[in-house]
């Protein structure tokens, strides 16, 4: 799809503000839900579900003293003094070598859904914008996607019993306007766009970064040879994508369908050979 | 420190984890679900036991397994319906065929089946000498698969206790049904008329013991998501009422007295019939405790990449 439209969340730039997270509720009017104190940094919403579609982790790292050899250690001091004032990447160390990641997570929209491909009911689709959305009035809450989602971003609204997720702003889009979320961030940490551009913005800004001494930093989910055949909202990380709680390689499940239907043709004509074979022993 | 604590300048012994919190979501199904994966796998196979008989002669074993097939594809849909969000919304599931969707293939091939069985089931009532015909080939052709198709179902997820045992998964729930479909029989039929019952119990016992140790053997450290908590100790279940099963089946092979064989019969069928129905929940609650471990999600992913050679 050549207008297919997402998200580039440079993480090296989000400042942990929440905006997109209050900007998409509002927008959205998705239902409060229980906040308070996580014991997980400056993380009081906890992850990704049916009311929360947008969601800042805060990762709070202090780096090993005494590494071997040095070189990491103080290449990452001298990223960090130059870092807020040179470069405007705000999720960086001090010099005692702490550091912030922070991050807004949503939904990835992949290629290859495997919410959409397992949904029983037809409710999740595929828009005109190539995003991946769930139609309320269709789905009757079975849960399927809950499971079939490799990134754990589904989940089922307990008081209405249905599914919500992301849209990404489906109405808006409608109306050509960008999602709340990119609208209201302020360091442009999300930005909204043709995939295919922000791909190369993407590239471009990594580029930048690793020439500046942040070899770290890597893009996830751009690569449509992935096991979900690349995000439509991809990111830029700093650290294992599973330091954010993102799976370091997801595949969607529908790519191994096939091995798990041989298998239960297999094991179905099993238990037909199984019962024939106890009648005729059973013949005497 | 807290798992997520390390930065990744050093290689780490062992994947990150985001405040140890998990990647993937549990499932949303409840009890329902675990006991539809038993009364599919109870109808499913039951139909096919019945097939057999019926084409075989065998009468009386022929009219209580459809009575069991039966009872099976009556109770399942119910399930399946009381456990959706959406209850009046069920028919959505025959609004579209989805062949992606193991869950709207479930739904056609129960409703496929129960039909053909209801059919069958009606006809071996009324007619006590039927020979069998095209009802009960269908009903006996979608049985197989009603009674393997579940495991497709939840191997077709991102949990991975469930996803990556898909080559053995299916193996164990037609070997469990198998199984619940000679305890129903065991239950209800004369000795003398329920030997093939007892050869299947028996072959089912051991096909699911195999595969059961098969797929812990391939699952490597997943398989700790079956051995621990609920899981654990429904599957120790499963395992100790299906041997007994056996044994008690074992024990038949002699000459009994018509009175003993018959409680001999039924006491290795009621067993079988729990041992099933343990099976299920210990799978089920395997999917719970997988999902919630985010290592279980994370180090298999980083294995892979590290087979393929390259980094994240």
């Amino acid at each position: 799809m050549s207008d297919r439209v997402g998200f580039f969340t440079d993480t090296s730039v989000c400042i942990g503000c929440k905006a997109c997270e209050v900007a998409c509720k509002e927008w959205n009017e998705v239902p409060a839900d229980p906040q308070g104190f996580s014991g997980a940094s400056y993380d009081n919403s906890g992850e990704l579900g049916a009311d929360r579609w947008r969601h800042v982790a805060f990762i709070e790292q202090k780096l090993p003293v005494g590494v071997e050899g040095g070189a990491p250690d103080s290449w990452v001091r001298e990223a960090a003094k130059q870092s807020l004032v040179e470069q405007g990447v705000a999720a960086q160390s001090d010099e005692e070598g702490f550091r912030w990641l922070m991050s807004s997570d949503v939904c990835k929209h992949c290629t290859d859904a495997g919410c959409l491909d397992a949904c029983p009911t037809g409710s999740i689709f595929r828009t005109e914008f190539g995003t991946v959305v769930v139609q309320e009035d269709i789905c009757n809450g079975c849960g399927y996607c809950v499971v079939a989602c490799p990134f754990g971003v589904l989940d089922q609204r307990e008081e209405d019993g249905r599914v919500w997720k992301c849209t990404l702003c489906y109405d808006r889009l409608k109306d050509d306007m960008e999602p709340a979320c990119a609208q209201a961030c302020p360091t442009d940490s999300i930005q909204f766009g043709e995939l295919d551009e922000l791909r190369e913005r993407a590239a471009e800004r990594v580029e930048v970064l690793h020439r500046r001494g942040h070899d770290e930093a890597r893009l996830y989910g751009e690569s449509e040879d992935d096991g979900v055949g690349g995000f439509g909202a991809f990111f830029l990380l700093l650290d294992e994508p599973e330091t954010y709680r993102l799976p370091p390689d997801p595949v969607a499940p529908t790519r191994r369908a096939g091995a798990a239907w041989a298998a239960a043709g297999a094991a179905g004509a099993a238990l037909l050979a199984g019962v024939a074979a106890s009648f005729l022993g059973a013949r005497s | 420190m807290s798992p997520g604590g390390e930065a990744s300048l050093v290689p780490r012994e062992q994947p990150s984890t985001y405040y140890g919190r998990p990647v993937v979501k549990p499932p949303v199904w409840k009890p329902e679900i675990p006991f539809y994966f038993f009364s599919g796998g109870l109808a499913g196979a039951s139909a096919v036991l019945a097939a057999a008989a019926t084409f075989a002669g065998r009468r009386q074993l022929a009219r209580r397994a459809w009575a069991g097939a039966f009872a099976g594809v009556a109770v399942s849909p119910t399930l399946l319906i009381k456990d959706l969000g959406k209850p009046s919304r069920f028919f959505n599931m025959l609004r579209v065929f989805k062949v992606t969707s193991p869950m709207n293939l479930g739904a056609w091939l129960l409703a496929a089946n129960g039909g053909a069985t209801m059919l069958a089931a009606a006809l071996n009532a009324r007619d006590g000498e039927r020979r069998g015909g095209a009802p009960e080939i269908a009903a006996a052709a979608l049985g197989a698969p009603l009674a393997t198709y579940t495991a497709v179902l939840i191997s077709n997820s991102a949990i991975p206790a469930w996803s990556e045992a898909r080559w053995q998964l299916p193996f164990v729930f037609a070997a469990s049904a198998g199984a619940s479909a000679a305890g129903a029989a065991l239950l209800t039929v004369e000795p003398g008329e329920a030997a093939p019952a007892r050869a299947l119990g028996a072959s089912a016992v051991f096909v699911e013991q195999a595969a059961t140790l098969l797929m812990h053997r391939r699952l490597g450290d997943l398989s700790s998501a079956y051995e621990e908590g609920a899981a654990g100790r429904y599957g120790k279940a499963s395992r100790a009422l299906s041997l007994a099963a056996a044994g008690l089946l074992a024990a038949g092979r002699r000459e009994l007295p018509p009175r003993a064989a018959r409680t001999l019969g039924a006491a290795a069928g009621a067993l079988l019939l729990t041992g099933s129905v343990c099976k299920r929940w210990s799978v089920f609650k395997a999917g719970f405790r997988s999902a919630e471990d985010p290592l279980q999600t994370v180090r298999p992913q980083r294995e892979r990449i590290g087979r393929r050679g390259g980094g994240a």
